[in-house]
């Protein structure tokens, strides 16, 4: 089977539609809002591959390489992504992508094609900005060239290097490849479960700017930032940007950049409500992966049909999840004790 | 600690007199007055328990207490860190400083002794406090008996044929000297749990903070604050007298306006029903009506009891949304069911059940200590207080009718030193059977001293003076007034850093809201609050309870995420910002401003 729908999917279909794809597919099974879509499999890819390779000496070539000396990896990266581009593509496996696309999306609205690797998003690896994703892609044609650009970018210098440093068996890699409706959203942003700056499990961290989420995960934007105690509901703290610009749809596909002026910059990209509307979403996907998490979300425009906040990715959340933390307190003999210590603790 | 452009604070030795008041250090001890070497400590205003200019007799009010509090913690618990406290008065004003133990070897001294004592009062906590309540109901049995004599024209026959041996005037300076001996006492078991139960609550909040370090000190509070606390219960019996007046159908005269003694007299001719209702408000007056309209510390401040038009002024109101079917009850079940739950997800989120342990073993040691925490105030501050300074009302009483003083309550403007020599002039004078000659002596003084006292008020004194300390150990002076790094922070903020339309302080009770400020300085000035203005004050009592259900918003100038007015507007729902330092000063009524309780910004918009 070449193509998967969300709904059908959950976490243990990595192995078919890598991280991202399984991911989806289990909020999409949990009932939180997710832009629709479906997975090209990696069957499509291990059969695209083995057309190309038929005896597996590309991931052998890979295995063998020193990640330390970039230009050699580079040679040989390029030289593997290039003929993954130009490679033919089996017709049933183009029929039964174009018809998927035809149900989701047809004739020609916009989708995001997805790089959706079977290593990446556990809580080992974030893989975080690797592999490609191309937004506001209309029509098959583009969705072929975008699909190829995927499985290739798994060869790519950055992925290659981040595998051969992690040590992880080039037979275990395989790429899914995400195809999904486009949201243009109003709004996006990323959402932590679990505080990235002090790791208090009990708020929840939001990042806001205008537009498409990729002006704020590319760095171009500083968002606004939202915390929010999972307990009371209250937000404790809010700091609103100068957010100077925006991504929005380009006519032709893909991404344009958009300056902003004066108003647009200081005005909250999150009224309160969504702001509490996120963090409650945000409780529910932590509760149901239990675990803290890392999440993109966007807000669809206002008025649009499917108003409201979706999540567009949900990953194990893997900075503090690393980090051994002692106990700061242990139960003492008696209740008092602690005060005894505390205040027996001269000058601090 | 401070920020890079902040403004040191002045030091004690370079404030000047106000004008037109230059006599102030007449009123006060010596001992209250600055000094030379004080200009290497820390003070702060305690405009919690001060918020106004003291009255020369009401100046034994913090005396007292701090005689109090510094034995408990530097003698009687020897905390090892903390001694005690001490105060200082200018322009009116009383600035104090805690002590810190700095010499290792003595903090190890100390809190060996700390350990022996200290566990004691923690392990028998219900128990002692029980004991303590009846110790205090004893106490205001006393100050209430004290009789101050009539000293007549010829002493009673009894002296003689029971051969008692004194005459009246010995007991005239005994009695008073008895009023001044109780209120010592009272001080003195006013702390003799605190400190311990600070301590606990100290503890509980740096363990939240590194377990949580986000977490809100508003949301702490509200796991440590327990629901059914005495100083909410005046104004719940007012509340259960608004809705009995309904039900009984008496409610006719709170709406038509008039002093309470006319509210009175009609109700008292409404047959059968106004009998109940009047039989009603005698239970709830004992003793709940004991409750002052300050904190303890002004003689000003009188009870309900005393003025009946203060919680009178609430029934009105209370009466008309019971008649248009609206909820005044506290909503004491959802509060309790959301503390409940509140501390039950924090408790979940806690990541170790070793740590778990310690926050269940924590905060129930908050729980155990709070209830004398918070209701100690009800006996001490409001209860015994108003008591004593009505005692005390009674020798101004004697002393006008003897012709030493032009009214009674002119008696506030003596210190107790100098109350005790008006008395014995009037001993003497009884005795030689002459006038006291202290008239000409006093009432120049007194006439003097009242025209200080009102231009003290317009002194907009420093939050803080001198250096800014090393470290604030003392753990009242964390909790109750709410002094940590980051309060002296805000408060030596150089303005021109922050907005100069801006106010911080801490964010006491979430929401924003924009509306017109009343400043109010004074609890007796509770009555020009109107519906829906920004309370704006020096720090609010839980007098100020009724005032709550007309305000959009609270802004203080001292106190902490536990203290009175962050409650009570955490209850009903609305901002609160408090420990802004100088809200007092820096707004006027009829400002528009905007309030962020999330945040603990003030704004100023106009």
């Amino acid at each position: 089977m070449y193509v998967r729908w969300f709904r059908d999917l959950k976490l243990g279909d990595r192995p078919a539609v890598g991280g991202k794809g399984a991911s989806l597919g289990e909020l999409t099974s949990a009932g939180i809002p997710v832009p629709p879509g479906f997975v090209v499999t990696t069957r499509a890819f291990e059969t695209v591959l083995a057309a190309l390779d038929p005896e597996g000496l590309i991931r052998r070539e890979i295995e063998r390489l020193d990640g330390g000396d970039l230009e050699a990896v580079s040679a040989v990266t390029d030289k593997i992504r290039s003929r993954i581009a130009a490679g033919a593509l089996p017709g049933d496996l183009v029929r039964a992508v174009a018809a998927a696309y035809e149900e989701l999306a047809g004739p020609d609205k916009p989708v995001a094609v997805r790089s959706s690797a079977t290593s990446e998003d556990s809580s080992e690896a974030s893989f975080a900005g690797l592999q490609d994703t191309h937004l506001c892609v209309r029509g098959t044609a583009s969705l072929m060239t975008s699909l190829c650009a995927c499985w290739a970018s798994l060869y790519s210098r950055e992925s290659v290097t981040y595998r051969l440093r992690l040590k992880l068996p080039e037979r275990e890699v395989a790429m899914g490849v995400v195809v999904q409706r486009m949201l243009e959203s109003r709004t996006s942003g990323v959402m932590f479960t679990r505080s990235p700056v002090t790791g208090d499990r009990s708020v929840i961290a939001i990042e806001a700017s205008w537009g498409l989420g990729s002006a704020l995960v590319s760095g171009e934007v500083t968002p606004d930032k939202y915390v929010v105690s999972k307990v009371t509901g209250e937000i404790v703290k809010r700091t609103v940007s100068a957010k100077t610009l925006r991504h929005v749809a380009a006519p032709d596909g893909g991404v344009r950049v958009e300056m902003l002026e004066g108003q647009t910059q200081l005005e909250p990209a999150l009224n309160d409500a969504e702001i509490h509307a996120l963090a409650e979403v945000g409780k529910r996907v932590e509760l149901h992966y239990r675990s803290p998490q890392d999440i993109e979300w966007a807000v669809a425009p206002d008025g649009e049909a499917g108003e409201g906040v979706y999540l567009l990715q949900s990953r194990p959340e893997t900075v503090w999840a690393r980090r051994d933390a002692a106990p700061v307190a242990k139960p003492a003999a008696r209740a008092y004790d602690h005060v005894l210590a505390a205040l027996g603790k001269g000058r601090r | 600690m401070r920020a890079p452009n902040a403004k040191p604070f002045p030091l004690p030795s370079e404030i000047t007199d106000v004008a037109g008041a230059e006599g102030w250090r007449d009123l006060y001890p010596y001992y209250t007055r600055f000094r030379p070497e004080d200009d290497r400590r820390f003070w702060f205003y305690n405009s919690m328990h001060f918020p106004e200019p003291m009255p020369a007799f009401d100046a034994i009010t913090g005396e007292v207490a701090y005689t109090g509090l510094g034995a408990y913690t530097t003698r009687v618990f020897a905390f090892p860190t903390a001694l005690g406290i001490e105060h200082r008065i200018v322009n009116g004003r009383v600035y104090i400083t805690a002590h810190a133990v700095s010499d290792p070897d003595e903090v190890q001294r100390r809190l060996k002794v700390f350990q022996e004592r200290a566990p004691h009062y923690y392990e028998n906590w219900p128990a002692l406090y029980g004991e303590w309540e009846k110790r205090l109901h004893g106490l205001i049995t006393e100050i209430d008996a004290v009789e101050v004599p009539e000293l007549p024209d010829f002493e009673d026959a009894a002296v003689v044929f029971e051969a008692e041996g004194i005459a009246q005037n010995h007991y005239v300076r005994a009695a008073f000297n008895r009023c001044i001996e109780l209120y010592s006492k009272m001080w003195h078991h006013h702390f003799e749990f605190l400190m311990l139960g600070y301590g606990a609550y100290l503890v509980f909040f740096q363990f939240c903070k590194q377990i949580f370090p986000e977490i809100a000190d508003q949301t702490v509070a509200r796991m440590v604050a327990g629901i059914d606390v005495l100083m909410f219960r005046p104004d719940e019996e007012l509340k259960r007298l608004a809705k009995l007046a309904v039900e009984l159908g008496v409610d006719a005269p709170f709406l038509s306006g008039g002093s309470p003694q006319a509210m009175l007299e009609a109700i008292s001719r409404m047959g059968e029903p106004g009998r109940r209702w009047m039989e009603e408000l005698d239970r709830s007056r004992e003793p709940w009506f004991n409750v002052s309209t300050g904190d303890g510390f002004y003689h000003h401040h009188r009870s309900w009891n005393d003025d009946l038009s203060v919680p009178f002024s609430a029934l009105p109101r209370y009466v008309t949304m019971v008649k248009a079917g609206q909820s005044i009850d506290r909503p004491t079940e959802q509060l309790k069911r959301e503390r409940v739950r509140i501390i039950a997800e924090y408790r979940a989120l806690v990541p170790s059940d070793a740590e778990r342990d310690a926050f269940d073993q924590m905060l129930g040691l908050c729980h155990v200590v709070f209830p004398y925490v918070e209701d100690h105030k009800f006996y001490c501050e409001h209860w015994f207080t108003t008591r004593f300074f009505k005692k005390i009302r009674e020798f101004g009483a004697l002393l006008e009718r003897q012709g030493v003083l032009d009214e009674g309550e002119d008696v506030f403007h003596l210190q107790h030193y100098e109350i005790d020599q008006a008395l014995v002039d009037v001993m003497l004078a009884w005795a030689a059977g002459v006038p006291p000659v202290g008239a000409a002596h006093w009432k120049p003084i007194v006439r003097e001293r009242k025209e200080i006292v009102e231009r003290l008020k317009g002194w907009n004194a420093p939050p803080a003076l001198g250096p800014l300390p090393e470290s604030i150990e003392d753990p009242a002076v964390q909790m109750l007034w709410g002094i940590t790094s980051e309060t002296l922070a805000i408060w030596s903020r150089d303005p021109a850093t922050v907005g100069d339309n801006q106010l911080t302080g801490f964010a006491a009770s979430p929401g924003v809201v924009e509306g017109i400020a009343r400043v109010l300085r004074d609890v007796n000035e509770i009555g020009l609050m109107q519906e829906g203005e920004i309370l704006v004050c020096p720090v609010t009592a839980p007098s100020w309870g009724p005032v709550f259900g007309k305000i959009r918003a609270a802004v203080s100038d001292i106190g902490g995420t536990m203290s009175h007015a962050a409650i009570v507007a955490r209850e009903y729902g609305m901002p609160a910002v408090v420990g802004t330092g100088q809200a007092t000063s820096r707004i006027r009524t009829g400002q528009r401003l905007r309030v962020d309780g999330n945040l603990g910004i003030v704004t100023l918009l106009d």
